[in-house]
């Protein structure tokens, strides 16, 4: 009997023979069959996902290419993510700023509000905020989309015309993430310090020139690889990067994986929001704590 | 008036015993009707389709659809399917689409038609059986290999499927855009010729959204889109769904032109009766799981089998 679960076994993802059921099954009482086959579940569930990952990844470098496709996508995640990147950069370096005088004024160190913000702004919230507003924005958007795709039968249409759906919407999304994700990052930590230089100047009183020289201090300060590249850089482009797939690659699997019509959609799209953004959280951590490990800060 | 198995047709060999099981699924809830009322009930059922088949359209005199070759070889087979998720949902199911036939496979609601389509497209893979495609075994295939023989035929999604973020040409240039090396006039050109093939006006439609289209248009534009590159199979998922009659009418016998002057072979899921009848070379009837008739229209209607006369009967 063959295994069900989030209907992706059409799209190359067949897992018809994938963890048959053993013999002894039927003889073990009922409720240790519901764990056996709710663990089955999340075992084929994360194999699915990682499958589709790679896929993905894997048909970036196999043709035909639908650079069209990624193309547009760049600009649906890109360009029409400035807007809300850009706000939520300005104001969170404000704020930071702004709370950080508070405290910095106690000990009579507010000249190195710049150093704090920065510091906050790149390695940490500037990747993570980008990555939860883009899983909130363009997350969501991709699972509809794909979820509706998959609802009225367009996903099956494109198996039909013989074109494998993950070459032709789940790879150029996963490219377009990995590529313009790292790009809002950098615009969302540069307007973040720009923010704090607002707040330096008009609140504190900070001249802007000695809030540059310690935002840069705070970069140089962390180390460098390769002699030229701030450590700061390699932590905050490197978040972004796997976020970008991460978001994409969930976003995918949810929408394609929709059942149960326009009710399914939208839970595909909460999955997607929810997912990502927990994710994000937890992975952040552990890519904080791999890289200062691998990178020689402050050397 | 013939016994109480439904006559086969000619090729129909894979369907042996399935008229059996008609009979023997006949529930306790079926009415018990005596010979005499039985032999009533089958002559009014017959008279009912004749006379909706005489009220169509003068031009469909001659567009009836063409009867089987008793001498041609099976284009689609389906050879002793069987395909079971938490519960069976075909078993042992066995049909055979010959060239240049339209072999509509009717049945309630439910019963695994669609999943039948998904079969042939190998969209599914089947537990048991096998499918066959130009004498071609595709239940082994793998998903590349399916893809590329998915390009022998063309499909007409319940509700059209088009890509809704294409205009119509585009979603008919897909495919030619995908899988040939025609140039930009040789493509445009050929959607202009499928759009006018299925009575839309090219010009004011090709640049046109799918949500900008009725139903009816947009099921169209989803025929054109299967055939543009001239595929000689053709599967339709109730094609006539969801639409008003003389709309229904329009894509039946759009169906029968398709079959009538490109000689194109076709599978139509439909649980339109009259429609189905109109377009039919032969019908397979799915119940519970099992093919239950498979033959022409007029050995289904000749038929005395009860089940067969209830289904007809719900005309």
């Amino acid at each position: 009997m063959a295994v069900s679960g989030t209907g992706l076994a059409f799209y190359g993802l067949d897992r018809r023979s994938a963890l048959p059921r053993p013999s002894i099954e039927p003889r073990l009482p009922s409720f240790l069959t519901r764990i056996n086959d709710a663990a089955k579940s999340k075992v084929l569930t994360i194999q699915d996902y990682f499958t589709l990952a790679g896929k993905s990844l894997r048909f970036i470098f196999a043709r035909p290419f639908y650079t069209q496709d990624v193309i547009q996508q760049m600009d649906e995640m890109g360009v029409k993510s400035l807007g809300i990147v850009l706000l939520t950069g300005l104001f969170t370096g404000m704020v930071l700023a702004l709370q950080s005088s508070v405290q910095l004024k106690t000990f009579g160190a507010t000249m190195y509000i710049g150093n704090l913000v920065s510091a906050s702004m790149i390695r940490e919230l500037g990747p993570v905020l980008a990555g939860l507003m883009v899983a909130g924005r363009v997350g969501s958007g991709i699972a509809a989309q794909l979820g509706s795709m998959r609802v009225t039968e367009q996903i099956d249409a494109l198996n039909t015309l013989g074109t494998d759906p993950i070459k032709k919407l789940v790879t150029p999304r996963v490219v377009a993430a990995l590529i313009m994700l790292p790009v809002l990052t950098v615009i969302n930590d540069f307007v973040g310090i720009i923010g704090g230089n607002i707040i330096a100047s008009l609140v504190v009183g900070l001249p802007s020139s000695q809030y540059w020289r310690t935002v840069w201090d705070q970069t140089a300060n962390g180390g460098f690889v390769l002699r030229y590249i701030p450590n700061d850089f390699i932590m905050g482009l490197f978040k972004p990067l796997v976020f970008g797939g991460l978001i994409s690659v969930t976003a995918c699997y949810f929408g394609l994986g929709t059942t149960g019509g326009t009710e399914g959609v939208g839970q595909a799209t909460t999955k997607t929001v929810v997912t990502s953004s927990i994710l994000i959280l937890i992975i952040d951590y552990f890519i904080t704590q791999l890289l200062l490990s691998v990178l020689n800060y402050g050397g | 008036m013939v016994d109480n198995a439904p006559p086969k047709a000619p090729d129909s060999r894979d369907s042996a015993g399935s008229a059996d099981d008609v009979g023997d699924r006949r529930g306790p809830d079926r009415r018990v009707d005596t010979p005499a009322s039985e032999g009533r009930k089958s002559a009014s059922v017959r008279q009912a389709i004749r006379s909706e088949l005489e009220q169509d359209e003068p031009e469909d005199a001659n567009a009836a659809a063409p009867r089987p070759r008793a001498d041609s070889t099976p284009v689609v087979e389906m050879d002793h399917v069987s395909l079971a998720f938490e519960q069976p949902i075909l078993e042992d199911v066995s049909l055979a689409a010959c060239e240049g036939e339209t072999v509509v496979l009717v049945g309630e609601s439910g019963t695994g038609k669609s999943t039948a389509l998904k079969l042939i497209l190998r969209l599914l893979v089947p537990d048991s059986g096998r499918v066959l495609i130009e004498g071609q075994d595709i239940t082994h295939l793998s998903f590349e290999e399916a893809l590329e023989a998915r390009q022998k035929m063309g499909m007409v999604f319940q509700g059209a499927a088009l890509f809704d973020s294409m205009t119509v040409f585009e979603n008919v240039a897909y495919p030619l855009r995908e899988h040939t090396k025609m140039s930009d006039d040789e493509i445009t050109d050929r959607v202009r010729e499928k759009l006018e093939f299925v009575d839309l006006e090219a010009d004011r439609v090709m640049q046109q959204m799918p949500a900008e289209l009725s139903g009816g248009m947009r099921k169209r534009v989803g025929v054109a889109r299967g055939m543009a590159n001239n595929p000689r199979i053709m599967l339709y998922d109730e094609p006539t769904s969801g639409l008003d009659p003389l709309t229904t009418g329009t894509i039946t016998r759009l169906i029968m032109k398709l079959q009538r002057e490109l000689g194109v072979t076709s599978v139509v899921v439909s649980h339109d009766i009259r429609a189905s009848f109109r377009m039919a070379s032969k019908i397979a009837l799915l119940h519970e799981k099992h093919i239950a008739f498979f033959g022409t229209p007029e050995e289904m209607t000749a038929s005395e089998d009860k089940y067969i006369q209830d289904f007809l009967g719900g005309l």
